[in-house]
């Protein structure tokens, strides 16, 4: 569906991506998961043919998006990461005139629009203005208005940034039965735990580079151990007291406001730091997870 | 309970094959628009302009008896100015439609973005707003010269129409250079600047309340230079019914040549801002 050979886009002299290879299998649903500035938006808005490449090969539907970007932008869904709705317009009118955008029939629109509608759970809110809307409401429309054109490709760019849990648990939901129903989707975010939940397979981007590529799970055992030690001391001890136990892990972290420990059995790793008389004002035993890949990569935690 | 997405396609989603099709796409959004507006379009399209004819034209008008010739060959300051507010009507439409709105879809609700990630490109999206503009200064002029007509201001019935239809190429000559204006600018503060030292004096000074001449010579220059003297000019010229056709070809190339120029411009202007 998708396919970029060494992919760059410098604005000036700041450089985006700097050279990245992906391959997006049809029914995937794929992920670019980093920091703020790690290069993600950049490359959606390549692939979304709003931003000519600097450098590199870029093909969507095995298609070039410098020449043919009405085509290929026919057959994507696109839900920014700022919304982008008429917010003097009601939510019908917002999918309506959008649909049309798309050539299709007007009788067409009307019938997907109840259909799109019903699966972003937004029936009885048909007539009420954007303005009126939820955060979390807003963004189901702004997904709906995405699939108005029965896209073949999704691509959301942080699709449940700035949402509260509840929220970004329906936004899942909706997600995960576009993904069964067999749309390839392509999503940014910087929220490990939605990258788990969504992706089939992601790339870990970093400063402009992929540092990362594979399944979630494939990612954090070849990154990680199976469990991790979190051990907290008082403020600024933790830098000092990371020497006396660093050869209790395969590896160590220190992070401002406590100490990571990786480790396969996390629980004796814990006891064992009890044996060298340490007490830790609290301690947790977890499974590792994408944010431990991240910060092995790059030494650096995913959310400042 | 919510429906599982269907991804069967009776119809497929195309990219359009011309320009005008692009366009064309992008009438139900404005008809949208328009169903939204109208209410208060009214008052500034219709209310508004008859305000003036009657306070300018009428009441102050008849304070004033001058020799015909004086006035570009009007028998009453009516006449005269009649055509003028006609124009300068046409501007007005164009510096609200082309000011606050283009900044709203460009930068506060960044519907120009959401336009663009469809499959329509910068010239669809100008050619559907201008055309927008157009029909909805056609639409005003229309009510505004049979107003001014039951006022008894007219002669020559050809002449007020094609003043009429040439009403869509005054709104152009500003529709275009104002909407390349406000893709141009970073924020609103400069809307300032437009209305204080653009539409106000272009208002005053353009021929619609005075003929240029009295602005002495080198004054009457600059006034020339001004694209609404044109269509203030041309449009006097057709509701008075003497037409210079030498002087009227000039004017029509002056605002096509305006129009036409700045929207090759606002087209690249929209390209540079949402595709980067």
């Amino acid at each position: 569906m998708i396919s970029a050979r060494g992919l760059r886009k410098t604005f000036g002299d700041f450089e985006a991506v700097r050279g990245i290879d992906v391959s997006v299998r049809p029914g995937v649903a794929f992920g670019f998961l980093g920091p703020n500035g790690a290069g993600k938006s950049s490359t959606m808005r390549m692939i979304c043919c709003v931003s000519p490449p600097t450098g590199g090969e870029l093909r969507v539907f095995g298609m070039d998006p410098a020449q043919d970007g009405p085509k290929i932008k026919a057959r994507l869904g696109v839900c920014p990461q700022e919304d982008t709705l008429d917010v003097e317009l009601n939510v019908y009118d917002n999918l309506y005139v959008y649909g049309r955008y798309f050539g299709l029939p007007r009788a067409e629109v009307k019938g997907r629009i109840e259909e799109l509608l019903d699966f972003v759970q937004l029936t009885d809110k048909a007539k009420a203005k954007v303005d009126d809307l939820s955060g979390g409401m807003k963004r189901r429309l702004t997904i709906a208005r995405s699939l108005i054109n029965r896209p073949e490709i999704l691509v959301l760019d942080e699709p449940t940034t700035g949402l509260d849990p509840q929220a970004r648990h329906v936004i899942w939901d909706r997600l995960f039965r576009l993904k069964q129903a067999g749309v390839t989707l392509l999503l940014t975010t910087h929220y490990m735990d939605e990258a788990e939940q969504l992706c089939d397979e992601l790339v870990v981007m970093d400063q402009g580079r992929i540092v990362a590529h594979g399944t979630p799970l494939g990612l954090i055992r070849d990154h990680s151990t199976r469990e991790v030690a979190e051990l907290r001391f008082g403020v600024g001890e933790h830098e000092s007291l990371a020497a006396k136990v660093e050869d209790l892990a395969e590896r160590i972290e220190v992070l401002p406001d406590r100490l990571l420990l990786y480790s396969d059995d996390g629980e004796s790793v814990i006891e064992a730091v009890h044996g060298r008389g340490l007490t830790p004002a609290a301690t947790l035993v977890r499974r590792s997870s994408l944010e431990d890949v991240f910060l092995h990569l790059t030494g650096r935690t995913l959310v400042d | 309970m919510a429906t599982d997405y269907a991804p069967a396609t009776p119809s497929t989603p195309t990219a359009p094959s011309g320009l005008v099709s692009g366009a064309l796409r992008m009438v139900d959004y404005w008809l949208t628009v328009a169903a939204r507006t109208w209410k208060g379009a009214v008052v500034t399209t219709f209310v508004t302009p008859f305000l003036y004819v009657l306070a300018l034209g009428v009441l102050l008008g008849g304070f004033i008896e001058a020799d015909p010739a004086t006035l570009d060959g009007a028998t009453t300051y009516l006449a005269f100015v009649a055509p003028g507010m006609v124009a300068a009507h046409s501007m007005n439409i164009a510096f609200a439609e082309m000011t606050y709105p283009v900044m709203g879809m460009l930068k506060w609700q960044r519907i120009y973005y959401s336009m663009i990630a469809s499959p329509l490109a910068p010239s669809h999206i100008v050619l559907a707003q201008v055309a927008w503009v157009v029909l909805r200064t056609l639409l005003a002029c229309g009510v505004f010269l049979l107003v001014l007509a039951a006022f008894g201001v007219f002669d020559t019935f050809w002449g007020v129409l094609a003043a009429w239809v040439l009403q869509g190429l005054v709104v152009l000559a500003f529709t275009t250079p104002v909407l390349l204006f406000s893709l141009s600018i970073r924020g609103e503060e400069s809307f300032a600047l437009i209305f204080r030292l653009g539409m106000i004096p272009l208002t005053l000074f353009s021929g619609t309340f005075f003929p240029i001449g009295n602005l002495g010579s080198v004054l009457e220059k600059i006034a020339m230079a001004s694209p609404l003297w044109h269509g203030v000019d041309l449009t006097r010229m057709l509701t008075l019914g003497r037409l210079d056709w030498g002087v009227a070809a000039l004017h029509v190339v002056y605002l096509v040549v305006l129009a036409a120029v700045c929207w090759w411009l606002a087209i690249r202007k929209l390209a540079e801002r949402l595709v980067s």
